[in-house]
């Protein structure tokens, strides 16, 4: 009886400090990481270092997109019900403005603005993504791990091999421990 | 021209956008955005490079998961608000429950070396994924009316800013998306007036 109260006070304050968080996450959740480590681990209590870590390299390791981080979490800290709170507060902000902007532009398609703005944006885009596909094989030194980046990254500039095929094969070198 | 000789496709229903972004999630192993470039442009052909290119703009400046961004606007584009909620969904509803069985079983397996291996050769391949689909979302720039040299500026630019300098993407975004913008505003202003000319 007296567990109950403190942990639904708890979701609200996640679920209200996680809707704040998804309208600054600019560049997608794993921005606002460092924010989200101030509140569970250090003002909150809910998570340890290694549970805030592993969460982030579970999602990485799980299909789906990155954000289910937060559900991971949520999970860790409170629960079925810490996980949806959590994953409701930093998704709803963001799609209804995702929406919102998505319908006021394609409605101004022909607009010199809209258009400058995709035309603009295009190189930048692309360049994201390296750097992306850059600091993620950076945060892991050696040579072999490196190898294994650039093979990946041509077979799929250049051939129509499967996705999985490529990831299974990566998880079987690295399993058999050669990265 | 690409839409000429390849005529794009489009879902048929809801429930066909719902499977195709489920699957789609699914083959997503350390971020989803090689896998939907391939599927939607490729596999689907229900947006070019250049249509792919333009909505990850959006999902970029916009806060929120880049990928559940582009879900939610390829969604709308054929189906509305039922087709937005339809694509995201796909995206999340599965991969969801996945990632929480994961998460119960993961304790038991963390220590293991075989498991720690397998999830080091995953991230591996996964940043050769993406860094791929950029390679291959570059020929999406030739129409681009900034013209190469500036794109290629830009591209290398936002690439060191990011990559190297680490700069908050927030101030990139501004920086050098501002000049990026007010670039192509000026050229395609250059370009109206020539047709107007020739015309």
């Amino acid at each position: 009886m007296t567990g109950a109260m403190p942990l639904s006070v708890d979701l609200l304050a996640l679920f209200a400090h996680f809707l704040l968080l998804s309208l600054l996450a600019i560049g997608g959740a794993i921005t606002v990481a460092p924010d989200m480590h101030r509140v569970l681990v250090g003002e909150m209590g809910l998570l340890s270092d290694v549970q805030f870590n592993a969460s982030i390299a579970i999602a990485q390791a799980s299909p789906g997109p990155n954000v289910l981080f937060v559900a991971v979490m949520g999970y860790q800290a409170a629960g079925l019900p810490g996980a949806a709170a959590m994953l409701a507060g930093i998704m709803l902000p963001s799609t209804t403005l995702a929406l919102a902007a998505a319908r006021w532009s394609h409605a101004r398609r022909d607009w010199r603005a809209v258009r400058a703005f995709k035309a603009g944006m295009a190189p930048i885009v692309i360049a994201l993504m390296f750097a992306t596909g850059w600091i993620l094989s950076a945060e892991t030194p050696g040579w072999r791990h490196m190898l294994l980046t650039v093979v990946a990254a041509v077979l799929v500039w250049r051939t129509r091999l499967h996705l999985l095929v490529m990831i299974t094969v990566g998880a079987i070198v690295g399993g058999l421990g050669w990265v | 021209m690409t839409d000429d000789t390849h005529p794009l496709a489009r879902p048929s229903s809801e429930k066909e956008l719902f499977i195709a972004f489920t699957l789609l999630a699914l083959q997503g192993f350390g971020g989803v955005l090689a896998v939907a470039q391939r599927v939607l442009c490729e596999q689907k052909r229900w947006l070019t490079k250049e249509q792919f290119v333009e909505i990850l703009a959006f999902g970029q400046v916009l806060p929120g998961p880049n990928v559940c961004n582009v879900a939610l606007m390829v969604g709308d584009r054929f189906f509305g608000w039922r087709g937005a909620f339809a694509a995201l969904a796909g995206m999340m509803t599965v991969p969801l429950v996945i990632v929480l069985a994961i998460t119960a079983a993961y304790s038991q397996y963390a220590s293991n070396p075989v498991v720690a291996g397998a999830l080091k050769g995953m991230g591996a391949v996964a940043a050769g994924l993406i860094v791929g689909t950029a390679l291959k979302l570059i020929s999406a720039l030739r129409a681009n009316p900034m013209g190469t040299p500036a794109c290629t500026v830009l591209l290398v630019s936002a690439f060191v800013a990011v990559a190297f300098l680490r700069w908050p993407l927030v101030w990139v975004l501004l920086g050098l998306g501002t000049v990026a913008c007010l670039l192509a505003w000026r050229r395609l202003r250059a370009d109206t007036a020539a047709a107007a000319e020739g015309g």
